[in-house]
């Protein structure tokens, strides 16, 4: 390969190689798995239960296995790693059934689609398996955007809200992009920009209590920027985000809140106004 | 705020050090207004997406192919740059470095040294010691000149005063110089330029840093914008060139696509003001330039880095900064917090290899791990995943062997066992549910207090309900409905 560009030059600037094409997205399949990640299942139910509602509403119908819990990304960006391949172990087991899984936080759906590779890098039995979830993986904007291919009607009142997308969702499964295509489709629903839109909101994981001073001032300035943006409130699809914006936003006793995407996404289509 | 910076003198941790920087108020604000600017310039420099992923990946293939063939390349370089005049000498370790430099003055009976910039040199904390044994050894960057002057370190590989701004440099300069108070730029460096002007004429031996070190023609490479390299280059008699092995690159075609990528990556210029290509001394037929120059290649850990194949990736660094420019967490405690000579993304991922990992224990979790440095790493060195990394070594025991210098730092049998516990839960359903009935029953036993988390946010209290319990319920009625109305 390396040979191809030391004789592509003399203007070696000009030579770009092929950059991997997008996603290929399947037809809208009759059925899915949830996977609900740790975070809701324990603090924000309600959002993936919006979520199931927003898949059903499409005709899908949704299973939610019982045996699933964590995605394992907690114990893996901290550095012990056979724990967190010994829980995504227990996640494959339930998930590989060769159903799309759907996950409504882009960083989790980034764990199984990016970093199960890395876990299971010397078992390669495993890792046929790790590839077929990959394929099989969707954060839940981008399956409602690319394999429903929603088409909504905005049955709330004008508001105007702040997007904020998890770095790794960013990075890992371009939840921005799809976040923001969904929510260009709601007609009454402004979203404005805030200052450092793309910058980390301090939580990472661990890091938030491993460094909590660097971590406490990063989500300071961000929850300042979302209140300054104009935005009545800010919405989500990551869990990890949302706990540390609204529990910082609730530690300074502000009004201002943030919500899960698929709740606001769900209360919008659905028309059922929540408090 | 217009006091000393006190981060640097700070002892303690990386936290400590960082809890200082960030109650700075000043310091915060030099650092994210410089940020900011530096990352639009980057922006700007970078128009078409296309092109600009193009050339990362080219530069990131020009390194690993340069990489995978660094012993020949380096016996290569000697060679060639042994035939230009060029005398080469090898270090394992910075106190050999040093030792090398001062050899080299000690033989000229110098006394002065002026030097362009080189963190190369940092590293070795080359004034220090030559200070020590007599020799005077002045910076000529501007930037350097200020940190200096003010008796601090580089908090930046390419700016190395950025902390300060313009009041604090006029202050500084009045202080030392007794000049005139000013707010003018143009002014404060003039200063600078009237005290160095005369040094690079007096100087004995310019030490300089490289940029690449072309192995094909055995050129060395040196970009700047002030002319300071070109002079300590080139007034003083000796020229001293010390650098790191993983600079070597294969040939001057390779040299074009990092130039741009370097240079656009840094501070968003197309190129530098001065690009410098050196090859040798004064030739008998020629009016100027120095009567010998040494290279100094330096070791120091890299080779450590090199025979992991995953940390390998660490010496693909061209020293462009902008993975600093980028990050959230150094443009909020700035450069001295690191405590380091590299600080920032770069800096937790090379120092391990050059100090151990237990004089740098909190580094590899100093990181949300938001993937910014990575993004924008001209030679794609995935960071974020080299820092997951670190973070795995730091945490084995002595039994399962770190395969990083000093690895094991952050070892604990108590934290072990957390994540034990937390696999045991989270890989048994029956446990997991068992957890979740528990937190959502007993939700208001949820303590007030819940470790750092509390620093920062109120203690978040469990749904009512777990989702395994509404998802059940729901998918329950709906396959009722479902049956109903067939």
């Amino acid at each position: 390969m390396s040979e191809l560009f030391y004789d592509a030059a003399p203007n070696a600037t000009r030579v770009a190689p092929e950059r991997p094409g997008p996603r290929q997205y399947p037809a809208k399949p009759r059925e899915v798995i949830l996977f609900g990640t740790c975070v809701v299942d324990l603090f924000f139910p309600e959002a993936g239960l919006d979520a199931i509602r927003l898949l059903e509403r499409e005709g899908v119908r949704v299973h939610f296995p019982e045996g699933q819990s964590c995605c394992g990304q907690p114990a893996w960006t901290s550095g012990y790693a056979s724990e967190a391949r010994e829980v995504a172990r227990a996640q494959l087991a339930i998930l590989d059934a060769g159903m799309p899984v759907v996950v409504p936080s882009g960083s989790c759906a980034g764990m199984f689609r990016q970093h199960y590779r890395e876990l299971f890098a010397d078992e390669p039995d495993t890792l046929a398996r790790v590839e077929v979830l990959a394929e099989h993986t969707f954060e839940l904007t981008e399956f409602l955007l690319n394999v429903c291919r929603v088409d909504w009607q905005d049955l709330g009142e004008p508001t105007r809200i702040a997007l904020h997308t998890s770095c790794s969702a960013r990075r890992e499964m371009n939840t921005h992009l799809h976040a923001r295509e969904l929510l260009g489709k709601l007609a009454k629903v402004e979203r404005v920009e805030h200052d450092h839109e793309s910058e980390c909101c301090g939580f990472g994981g661990t890091f938030s209590v491993r460094m909590p001073e660097v971590s406490g001032a990063m989500v300071k300035d961000k929850t300042q920027s979302l209140m300054t943006s104009g935005a009545d409130e800010m919405v989500t699809a990551d869990g990890g985000c949302l706990m540390n914006i609204n529990g910082s936003l609730d530690k300074q006793q502000q009004a201002f809140r943030g919500r899960h995407l698929a709740s606001f996404l769900w209360e919008r289509v659905s028309g059922e106004g929540k408090a | 705020m217009s006091q000393r910076i006190p981060v640097t003198e700070l002892t303690g941790g990386f936290r400590d050090r960082a809890e200082v920087a960030l109650a700075d108020g000043q310091l915060r604000t030099n650092f994210r207004t410089a940020m900011d600017s530096l990352m639009k310039k980057r922006a700007d420099a970078f128009p078409d997406e296309d092109e600009r992923e193009g050339l990362r990946e080219l530069g990131n293939r020009i390194k690993a192919r340069a990489l995978s063939r660094l012993p020949d390349l380096l016996e290569q370089l000697e060679t060639k740059l042994t035939e230009n005049g060029v005398k080469v000498h090898w270090a394992e370790t910075t106190e050999q470095a040093n030792e090398i430099v001062h050899g080299i003055i000690r033989a000229r009976q110098g006394s002065q040294v002026v030097k362009g910039k080189s963190m190369v040199s940092e590293e070795m904390e080359m004034n220090d010691y030559l200070a020590e044994r007599g020799v005077e050894c002045l910076e000529s960057d501007m930037g350097e000149y200020i940190v200096q002057l003010d008796g601090e370190k580089p908090s930046h590989i390419i700016m190395p005063a950025i902390h300060k701004n313009r009041r604090q440099v006029s202050k500084l300069f009045h202080d030392k110089l007794g000049v005139e108070e000013t707010d003018d730029v143009n002014e404060l460096i003039q200063v600078g330029r009237r005290t160095l002007r005369r040094k690079f004429m007096e100087a004995d031996v310019g030490v300089s840093g490289v940029n690449f070190a072309i192995a094909e023609t055995g050129t060395l490479l040196l970009v700047e914008n002030e002319g300071n390299g070109r002079m300590s280059t080139t007034a003083p008699p000796v020229h001293v060139a010390v650098t790191g092995i993983e600079k070597v690159v294969e040939n001057l075609r390779d040299v074009v696509p990092l130039l741009s990528l370097l240079t656009r990556s840094a501070l968003g210029q197309p190129i530098t003001t001065y690009v410098n290509m050196i090859s040798g001394p004064r030739k008998a037929d020629e009016l100027d330039g120095p009567e010998e120059v040494h290279l100094v290649l330096l070791d120091n850990g890299r080779s450590g880095a090199f025979a992991d194949a995953q940390m390998r990736q660490t010496l693909n660094c061209i020293r462009c900064g902008a993975c600093m420019n980028h990050c959230p967490v150094y443009t909020r405690v700035g450069g001295h917090t690191y405590g380091e000579v590299y600080p920032g993304p770069i800096g937790k991922i090379v120092t391990p290899h050059m100090v151990g990992l237990h004089q740098v224990p909190d580094h590899p979790s100093a990181s949300s791990l938001c993937g910014a440095c990575g993004d924008v790493c001209p030679v794609k060195i995935p960071i974020p995943e080299l820092l997951q990394r670190l973070r795995q070594e730091n945490v084995k025991s002595p039994a399962e062997g770190p395969k990083v210098k000093d690895g094991g730092a952050k070892y604990s049998r108590k934290e072990r066992l957390i994540w034990r516990f937390w696999q045991t839960l989270n890989s048994s359903p029956v446990l997991y549910r068992l957890f979740l009935w528990g937190a959502t029953r007993f939700r208001k036993l949820t303590p007030k207090h819940v470790g750092p988390w509390t620093e920062n946010h109120t203690a978040p209290v469990p749904a009512k309900r777990s989702l395994h319990d509404l998802a059940r319920e729901h998918l329950a009625r709906e396959h009722l409905a479902r049956n109903g109305g067939q």
